[in-house]
């Protein structure tokens, strides 16, 4: 039988944006109470590496650059089943963008691959806090891993050949790509839903010891490539959004009829072309 | 784009020298998105842009374009100009047929690091971002994602402020010490001008120096969306969205129906997607699609920021729901108080009723 | 079959009583598994509620030093509440501004989690995402374990803690208790309000940490039995009312309209102007008092907190009876666990004995009538608060009337609305039930 697939899974942990608020009075963000959650689309990349390592041997590591709480992400994906964790965290990776985080990932993942070469890398499509989508093709690019985007499918995997091919979203279509191990894989959401791990998943992911590396431990060479000093681009300025000026105005009426005809009028004074607009649509439909 | 800070005042104080070498990255680039003989319109958008950007700077705005020679490159050429370009860098060649991130990747790096641009848009697209971020590895320079403006600042330096945290704030960053400055941004977030036919300009033509022995990734196939529709959302002139307002999956039927009558496009907030409800390509918003229809209504949609951010672009919005105070009035531009499953029919009704009268009357 | 894991115990629920359990067991070094629904510890307790100190100092003395506490309460508001106005008492009092203050309001987010924590230093293993769908028994009927919604889900103890809060679904429906009946919970609904700190500062009069509580029952119940209450947070304000649900049943009232009439009362609607609602939250409490609490223990489990109704409506307390329920529940398996006895219903008696011991048993038990006289006596919160709300008005409005006979006026409309006979059984039933 031929070796499995050593895998590493690029996860991190975000605050849950749905609940983050702007202090009216200072504009800052408050971050107090907000509760941290693993990136969600980190976990369609947790769950493609987990099918492939059922499928064909393995193992999943995830990884994480962060700071020291956020071993309770890794923790996380260890109860969905993942077979290693390692927390990437030094003061030196403070204020990293995305450049600094994929050096500091890669040298991470190099030493993962000193006892045996990864196969596949794998990130989510993109955060929800850093929202960059830059990360993944900063791995690739650095370790010169075959660069595969927006995966929505990994149809086949021939592990003789070293062949692996996998199905990209591009625009107005899906391209068919066909490359060799090793690559980096960014998957796309809403492509496959995350397993439920076992009890003894369960349990064994909160007794693990979680493995942290410094930047000396990863093997990073140059600590002025990590963090604020290797971030090429600095935030200037944080601000909330402009509240538009005035609210909506309210179309009255007594039957949803009556308010109907009312928007139609509302609708049809503001815009006079609207329903010229129409007609052209649906005669072309 | 850097970690966003928890005060505002993150930018630390010290002004930064550009490095000497860098002095002489000059002009603002826009990435032409050529693929199967189709320009992006995004590119258009970001043409319109740049040339904002070219005249702040008092330089030229010039476009990239990558593919195989042949009719449809010629015509991206040609309306690169019309849509404002001083100069077209060329590079033609039949690896540069169907989109994959190596040789396109070294194209572009190569144009860079030959003529030296000190602003770079690409637009925020599967190609763009998958383009974007390899190359500003490459060129280990600064690559802010999916800006919502961008702006030149006293210094010169790009200005480009895009939403974080779910979109709850904006945030303005700056790649002061490297060149060139990179952004990608969304389709449908920058207006696009109107093409001047009579334009035209200097094509710069180079080669690409690769085989495709060297390049490891192969095209099997292309499977174009069977879906005709799913490009469109975001460049549809009307948008009907429902959301968990709905209420039951049935009553999806309301939303297609007046869309139907409206010629308009439909979609949805994101809980559809996540219940299964709609396809993940009519999702509005933030983590979905950003559209700029000339009229939106927004049925049973709360308004979240996530949503807002995906469709306040729209000219003019209506939006209907139960509650007075759902923050979708805060951006709506007309509201109702109702229930949506009732006032979706009426409309449909009411445009209908409209509609063939005025068809009558021809 | 794999092999399940065995425990010394397993504890379900990490809320108050829950944690409480655990901390205690994993201290004295049992080998402690406590399994959690939600998402992480307090994901589904998302109210600011009010957190009595002592009960959690006899756990952990020096909880100030870490816990996310929001505001310690130096003044308590209790109102009557008629339609356009109220009547009502304060006590404010410099001297809760003292070392260690008595009473705190918490977000229980976040107090929860940070709870957690101080189980996880213990030793506890706690796992969460993860329902306990029912409990394993022996072919004697003795509960050894549980059943999880995971695969490979059963696990066994010597002995299970049931902390699982008001519902207590898995005590019944092990049959280990009755089905609770709609007459012994109350539905109680709740919204944070954000405001900056400096506007609740501003409006409560209040400087640093200090806090301040409004209790408020009258026609903001809309005649049903109930309260309704405001807490100060740090940066935020905690909303509420209450009522029984047989009362929600009958008068078909929904538990929002009566938040948000209380909401724009014109005595509290200028407390949270220009505050944004964060969050809503209906939560179950446990009334019946007294006279509902369940079989507390047996072979292999016992029962505390909320899902034995530990619960004191009058004085809004329950996170300490449920942290005091845990502890001693706690504290009894510890000491059964060191003397080697097995966990059989005799050895785990001494839980209950403990129990009625304590201040816990005692108030529960001095207000066993309260809750069928407030149920059986609407008026409580119908006509007093109304003829309370005009007695005060009258006596305060000066207008050339003699206030001998506004006194008389006033007394006649309690006389009128009430009869005499029905305002001395009032008294009498008060009276009664409060002793
Ligand atoms: C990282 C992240 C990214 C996200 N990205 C997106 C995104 O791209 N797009 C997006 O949409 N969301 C996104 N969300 C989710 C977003 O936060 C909201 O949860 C979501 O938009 C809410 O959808 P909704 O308005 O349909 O549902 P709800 O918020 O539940 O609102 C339903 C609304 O319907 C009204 N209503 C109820 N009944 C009726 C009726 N009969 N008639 C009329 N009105 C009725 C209600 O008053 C309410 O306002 C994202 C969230 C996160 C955390
Ligand atoms: C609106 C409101 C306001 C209140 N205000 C106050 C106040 O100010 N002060 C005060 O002292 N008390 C207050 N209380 C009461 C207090 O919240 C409860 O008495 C207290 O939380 C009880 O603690 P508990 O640990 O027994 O139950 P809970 O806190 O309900 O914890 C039970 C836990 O068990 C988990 N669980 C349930 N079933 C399962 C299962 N099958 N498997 C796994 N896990 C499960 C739940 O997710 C939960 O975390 C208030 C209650 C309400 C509703
Ligand atoms: N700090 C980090 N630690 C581990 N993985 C990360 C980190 N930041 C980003 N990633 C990965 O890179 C992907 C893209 O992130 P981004 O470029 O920030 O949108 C994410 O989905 C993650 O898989």
């Amino acid at each position: 039988m031929s070796q499995g697939l050593n895998m590493v899974v690029c996860i991190k942990q975000v605050p849950d944006s749905a609940q983050i608020r702007v202090h009216p009075v200072t504009n800052t963000i408050m971050r107090q109470g907000v509760p941290t959650i693993i990136n969600p689309y980190d976990l369609y990349a947790l769950e493609a590496a987990l099918a492939l390592r059922d499928k064909m041997g393995g193992t999943v590591t995830v990884l994480t650059m962060g700071p020291p709480m956020a071993s309770t992400a890794l923790r996380k994906a260890l109860g969905h089943g993942a077979d290693r964790a390692i927390l990437l965290s030094d003061r030196f990776f403070a204020g990293a963008d995305t450049l600094a985080t994929s050096y500091a990932l890669t040298a991470a993942i190099r030493k993962v691959g000193e006892t045996t070469p990864v196969d596949i890398v794998f990130t989510g499509k993109q955060t929800i806090d850093g929202d960059t989508a830059q990360v993944g093709p900063g791995i690739a690019r650095r370790m010169e891993l075959n660069q595969l985007t927006y995966v929505s499918a990994i149809p086949a995997i021939d592990r003789e050949a070293g062949e692996i091919t996998v199905h990209r979203r591009a625009e107005g279509g899906v391209q068919v790509l066909k490359t060799k191990l090793p690559c980096l894989i960014t998957m796309l959401e809403a492509t496959n839903e995350l397993r439920r791990g076992s009890m003894p998943d369960m349990l064994r992911a909160e007794r693990a010891d979680i493995e942290t590396w410094n930047a000396e431990a990863a093997g990073v060479e140059d600590i002025g490539k990590c963090g604020m000093k290797g971030s090429p681009t600095k935030v200037s300025k944080v601000f909330a959004p402009q509240p538009r000026a005035e609210k909506a105005a309210m179309i009255e009426g007594d039957t949803a009829q009556a308010k109907a005809l009312s928007a139609l009028d509302v609708l049809t004074t503001a815009d006079p072309k609207l329903i010229q607009v129409i007609a052209r649509q649906t005669a072309a439909a | 784009m850097a970690q966003a800070p928890n005060t505002p005042a993150a930018g630390r104080g010290k002004k930064l020298e550009l490095p000497e070498h860098l002095k002489c990255y000059k002009h603002v680039w826009v990435f032409i998105e050529l693929e199967h003989g189709r320009v992006h319109p995004v590119s258009w958008e970001l043409l319109t842009e740049g040339r904002k950007l070219a005249t702040a700077l008092d330089v030229d705005l010039a476009g990239v374009v990558l593919g195989p020679a042949g009719e449809g490159t010629d015509q991206a050429v040609a309306e690169t100009f019309h849509y404002g370009a001083d100069r077209v860098y060329l590079i033609e060649d039949p690896l540069l047929e169907n989109y994959r991130t190596d040789p396109f990747t070294k194209a572009l790096t190569d144009l860079v690091n030959t003529h030296k641009p000190e602003v770079m848009l690409l637009g925020a697209t599967t190609l763009g971002r998958d383009l974007a971020g390899a190359v500003a590895t490459t060129l280990a320079t600064g690559l802010t994602a999916d800006c919502t403006e961008l702006a030149i600042d006293p210094n010169r330096n790009l200005a480009a402020t895009r939403p974080t945290f779910g979109g709850s704030l904006l945030c303005t960053i700056m790649t002061q010490q490297a060149r060139p400055q990179m952004a990608t941004v969304r389709p449908r977030v920058m207006a696009m001008g109107e093409p001047d036919r009579a334009r035209s300009g200097e094509v710069v033509r180079e080669r690409l120096d690769m085989a495709e022995e060297q390049i490891v990734t192969k095209v099997l196939d292309f499977i174009p969306d069977a879906d005709t529709n799913q490009a469109q959302l975001a460049y549809a002139d009307i948008v009907v969205a429902g959301g968990l307002g709905l209420q039951k999956p049935e009553n999806i039927r309301l939303v297609k129906e007046l869309a139907e009558v409206l010629g308009a496009e439909y979609g949805c907030s994101r809980p559809l997607i996540q219940k299964g409800w709609m396809t993940a390509d009519r999702q509005i918003g933030q983590t979905g699609k950003t559209i700029r229809p000339r009229l939106y209504i927004a049925a049973g949609i709360s308004g979240a920021i996530q949503h807002r951010v995906g469709s306040e672009g729209a000219d003019r919005i209506l939006a209907i729901n139960t509650d007075p105070n759902a923050p979708i009035f805060d951006f709506a531009h007309h509201g109702i108080v109702g229930d949506a499953l009732q006032i979706l029919p009426a409309l449909t009704e009411a445009f209908r009723n409209r509609l063939s009268v005025d068809r009558l009357a021809g | 079959m794999t092999q399940r894991e065995h425990f010394d115990a397993i504890v379900v629920g990490a809320g108050p009583a829950g944690n409480s359990a655990a901390l205690t067991m994993a201290r004295e070094g049992l080998n402690v598994l406590q399994i959690e629904r939600g998402e992480y510890p307090g994901a589904k307790n998302v109210q600011g509620a009010i957190l009595y100190a002592d009960a959690l100092e006899k756990l952990i003395p020096d909880f100030r030093d870490s816990a996310p506490l929001e505001r310690h309460v130096i003044e308590q508001r209790m109102w009557m509440l008629d339609d356009e106005s109220f009547v009502g008492t304060n006590y404010r009092s410099d001297r809760f501004n003292e070392q260690r203050p008595n009473r705190y309001t918490i977000i229980r987010a976040q107090f929860d989690k940070w709870f957690s924590g101080k189980v996880k230093e213990a030793g506890a293993l706690v796992i969460c995402e993860t329902t306990v769908t029912g409990l394993l028994r022996d072919k004697r009927g003795r509960v050894i374990g549980v059943a999880t919604d995971r695969d490979q889900g059963e696990v066994t103890a010597d002995v299970v803690v049931l902390a699982d809060g008001v519902n207590a679904l898995v005590g019944s429906r092990a049959g280990l208790r009755k089905e609770l009946t709609p007459r012994d919970v109350a539905l109680g609904v709740k919204e944070t309000i954000f405001m900056p700190r400096e506007v609740i500062d501003a409006r409560f009069n209040l400087k640093g940490k200090e806090g301040v509580v409004i209790e408020a029952a009258g026609s903001v119940t809309a005649g049903m039995a109930g309260t309704a209450f405001l807490y100060t947070n740090g940066e935020s304000v905690s909303i509420g009312v209450g009522c029984l649900i047989s009362d929600f049943a009958e008068s078909e009232v929904r538990p929002y309209y009566l938040l948000e009439r209380f909401k724009a009362h014109p005595a509290i609607a200028p407390l949270i102007e220009g505050g944004e609602v964060k969050e809503y939250a209906a939560h179950m409490l446990p009334e019946g008092g007294y006279n509902a609490i369940p079989q507390l223990y047996g072979d292999g489990w016992v029962v505390a907190g909320d899902a034995a109704q530990m619960l004191n409506a009058i004085h809004r307390e329950g996170s300490n009876l449920a942290m005091t329920s845990g502890r001693i529940a706690g504290e009894t398996i510890a000491a059964a666990k060191a003397k080697g006895k097995p966990m059989t219903a005799s050895t785990l008696k001494a839980y209950k004995r403990a129990l009625d011991d304590s201040f816990l048993m005692k108030d529960l038990k001095k207000y066993r009538r309260l809750p069928k006289v407030l149920h059986d006596n609407k008026h409580f919160f119908t006509d007093y608060p109304r003829l309370l709300t005009h007695a005060a008005e009258t006596m305060l409005r000066v207008d050339g009337v003699a206030k001998r006979d506004k006194e008389k006026a006033v007394m006649g409309s309690f006389r009128s609305e009430r009869g005499l006979r029905g305002l001395a059984s009032d008294v009498l039933k008060m009276s009664r039930a409060w002793r």
